[in-house]
């Protein structure tokens, strides 16, 4: 229940008029509750990859599958989060959170109790009458992640998530995420190009190259997490100031610069 | 545009301007000679003879009852071309089958002036209430269907994508998300369709037998009775532009609304 898998996949957009080669033969396992980020310049076809599992684009070649069966369609087992937040503006942010419960024909009762502990979680009691326009940038995306955690999706996709957002709201809703993953572990495929971000974040990192894009490499950061105890630092920039935690965004930096070229960045 | 906005009074000032200039030349060329009475009746004329059908009959009711009978027909037909459009609209919008099939057919009919469905209106619906309505139904109809469907194919695809993603099924999509998605469109449509609708109002009394503002006219037009024409034709522009007037004001307000809530 809930891995994800992308077997030799390809994906070429518009190939009736040319064609754009945006994945060339991407493998990439993810195991059942593991926090997956995948890294890489933007245009590398990260998103391409997020949406091929989501099921609303799918590979000119080769198989991504989620629990072990090939995705055709998008459904409420792979809850998406986006960057622009997608909130749907005439509803409240009690009714965004609980369409998807409406959809799974749960009693009024029982949808009442798991949108009032999304709303908990995610620190929205308060908000839980207003429209979306009414929120903050963060706060809507803390709606956008309730409405997803509500569903009890076996994988969470997230493409950029925190893109949005001002650089403190954006910590705030790292070290949120984190807590959440805690107490809630998911299988989560994390999209971003911050590197310390997907660092800081994920069980591994997934680097991409771009033209065509392709997984460069993925590194574990589990052992080194767990060696060095990042956890136990309630905030983010004591994390970021540990040596093991500069070393592997060094680390990346290095790759996704070779990758570039020595005239970016 | 060309030139500075204008304050309200500015606004007022140059429009009464306007009709005075217009009313100014038709008294000019009638009252002169220039034109026969018969021809153009001067305004004084037709004027008195409004005031006149306000409280005395002509074919069978005074200009207040054939306005009331003309409006009902109207209301019924803008109604239907609604109810029908909007959903057909929103249906087409979501099912791509549905928008192959309806779009040519309806790319066809939609040129067909209403006047040109006299003949079949009278003969299918007869001359009562069903023929009018629906020569009125097909003046009105185009816009609802058009911009309900414009309003839901054009909705956000990001919202439809978060929609899919929940698990929402058909009907909650079109009700929960195309509907509220596309309810400035269709606002807008509905607009348009109200003064179609009224514009091909004497076309369809044309084929009444009773009463109406339409049918009072071509009951004139066999007599002659040229300034009892230009009534109705003045009563018909006077009663459309309010109905323009009220449904705009009402249009800004729903905006206004959504304004503060999307
Ligand atoms: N719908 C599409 N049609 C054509 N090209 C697309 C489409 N979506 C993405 N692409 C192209 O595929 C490449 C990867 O895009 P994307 O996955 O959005 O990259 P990223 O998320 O890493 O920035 C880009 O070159 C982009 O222009
Ligand atoms: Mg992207």
């Amino acid at each position: 229940m809930g891995s994800i898998r992308f077997d030799h996949v390809d994906k070429v957009f518009g190939p009736n008029t040319g064609g754009i080669k945006a994945l060339e033969d991407i493998n990439l396992k993810i195991g059942e509750k593991e926090f997956v980020a995948i890294v890489g310049p933007s245009g590398c076809g990260k998103t391409t990859c997020l949406r091929m599992v989501a099921g609303f684009d799918a590979p000119s070649a080769g198989v991504v599958s989620v629990s072990g069966k090939p995705v055709t369609a998008p459904g409420p087992d792979r809850a998406v989060v986006f960057q622009q937040f997608a909130l749907f503006p005439w509803k409240t942010v009690r009714e965004n959170i609980e369409l998807g419960l409406r959809n799974k024909n749960l009693p009024a009762g029982e949808r009442a109790d798991l949108v009032a502990n999304a709303l908990k979680l995610m620190n929205l009691e308060s908000h839980a009458a207003a429209f979306p326009h009414q929120l903050s940038g963060g706060m809507q995306q803390r709606v956008a992640i309730a409405r997803a955690y509500v569903l009890d999706p076996e994988v969470l996709l997230m493409d950029e998530p925190f893109g949005a957002l001002d650089a403190q709201t954006r910590v705030v809703m790292q070290e949120e995420l984190v807590r959440l993953a805690r107490v809630n572990p998911r299988t989560v495929l994390f999209i971003t190009h911050a590197v310390e971000e997907a660092v800081y974040l994920a069980d591994r990192v997934a680097i991409m190259t771009r033209r065509p894009g392709r997984i460069k490499e993925v590194l574990d950061i589990r052992a080194i997490r767990q060696a060095e105890n990042w956890d136990k630092h309630p905030r983010i920039e004591d994390v970021m100031d540990l040596e093991s935690f500069v070393h592997l965004r060094t680390q990346i930096w290095k790759s996704l610069r070779e990758e570039k070229g020595a005239n970016v960045i | 545009m060309n030139g500075a906005p204008l304050s309200f009074r500015e606004t007022v000032a140059w429009g009464t301007l306007g009709v005075v200039l217009f009313v100014g030349l038709w008294t000019l060329l009638t009252a002169s000679g220039i034109v026969p009475r018969q021809f153009l009746p001067t305004p004084l004329d037709v004027i008195q003879r409004m005031l006149h059908l306000m409280t005395s009959p002509f074919a069978g009711a005074t200009l207040p009852q054939h306005l009331a009978s003309s409006f009902q027909r109207y209301a019924v037909g803008v109604l239907l071309a609604a109810l029908v459009g909007v959903p057909l609209g929103l249906l087409m919008g979501w099912f791509r089958l549905l928008d192959d099939i309806v779009t040519p057919i309806f790319d066809g009919l939609r040129f067909i002036a209403p006047i040109a469905w006299v003949p079949f209106a009278a003969l299918w619906f007869g001359t009562g209430i069903g023929g009018p309505v629906m020569i009125i139904f097909a003046g009105a109809f185009p816009p609802c269907l058009i911009n309900a469907y414009r309003g839901a194919r054009f909705v956000e695809p990001r919202l439809i994508e978060a929609a899919r993603m929940l698990g929402t099924g058909n009907t909650r999509t079109i009700l929960e998300i195309l509907l509220p998605a596309a309810t400035p469109s269709i606002v807008s449509g509905l607009r348009v369709s109200a003064g179609l609708g009224w514009q091909s109002l004497v076309g369809a009394e044309l084929i009444v037998a009773a009463a109406g503002v339409g049918f009072m006219m071509v009951q004139a037009q066999a007599n002659v009775a040229t300034p009892t024409v230009m009534a109705g034709m003045i009563a018909i522009g006077i009663v459309g532009m309010i109905i323009d007037v009220l449904l705009r004001q009402g249009e800004g307000w729903l905006r206004r609304r959504r304004g503060l809530e999307a």
